[in-house]
């Protein structure tokens, strides 16, 4: 994959970044001009993943997530989410639905349920004690008459 | 402000406004739980129609109202839902456990 276009962030893990996070994204991916389903797919799936870093990366400190987003060919897009966190010892039962190690009842486990729906490909890869990197793919549908 | 509260004689109806996303989830949570502890309404009304992005964090927030208002002996119902909310709230099975109206 030939790669087109590229932004990086880094911020501190606040809770008032998220939207921060979210439409940043969305307005480097304003330059392929997707639909407005698509853009509300990406936010999500995003604001899902900025918030594990807040919630369960940093959890009770404050640290640095970094957002990385890239462009390539055939409207593919890749937005990458890192924090270096305290990890997650079992990525595969951390990624079921309904799981989660909240115990406040106020978060539903669907983080990385909503992100694998709402994207095509959700990769994540984590080290217990050096952080977690979460990258989203998806592609986006071809529009006619509009060209990126 | 993200939630504008109404009471009735029957029911309380909790206005939701702008993104819901872990941050604002937070306010309007402690907001619409002091209103359902002081008045213990028979139902719930979360209205969604201003609502302009929702992620899990909106899950959770129905869910947590289902929950209290459950150990109050009342209802909940969602209304307003816009097709993104909807989609979102699929996932959970949320559709199914709130009564959930257009």
């Amino acid at each position: 994959m030939e790669q087109q276009n590229e932004m990086k962030l880094s911020f501190p893990s606040r809770s008032a970044n998220e939207g921060f996070a979210r439409v940043a994204v969305a307005a480097f991916l304003a330059q392929l001009d997707p639909t407005v389903e698509e853009l509300a797919d990406i936010k999500t799936a995003v604001s899902e993943a900025v918030t594990n870093c807040i919630v369960h990366g940093y959890r009770d400190s404050v640290g640095t997530i970094w957002v990385e987003a890239k462009i390539f060919e055939e409207r593919r897009v890749t937005v990458k989410i890192r924090d270096r966190g305290i990890g997650i010892p079992d990525i595969r039962q951390a990624m079921e639905p309904m799981f989660t190690t909240c115990e406040s009842g106020e978060r539903a486990g669907l983080g990385f349920a909503v992100m694998q729906s709402f994207m095509d490909k959700v990769r994540v890869t984590s080290r217990v004690g050096r952080g977690t990197a979460v990258t989203l793919e998806k592609r986006l549908s071809e529009r006619s008459g509009k060209g990126a | 402000m993200a939630v504008r509260i109404e009471i009735g004689p029957e029911l309380v109806t909790a206005y939701l406004g702008g993104e819901i996303d872990h941050h604002s989830a937070q306010l309007m949570r402690r907001e619409i739980d002091h209103t359902l502890l002081v008045d213990k309404p028979p139902a719930l009304v979360l209205d969604f129609k201003d609502v302009t992005f929702m992620d899990s964090s909106g899950i959770g927030l129905v869910m947590g109202r289902y929950r209290l208002m459950q150990e109050l002996g009342g209802e909940v119902r969602v209304t307003n839902v816009s097709s993104h909310i909807r989609k979102v709230m699929r996932l959970s099975g949320l559709d199914k456990l709130a009564v959930l109206s257009k």
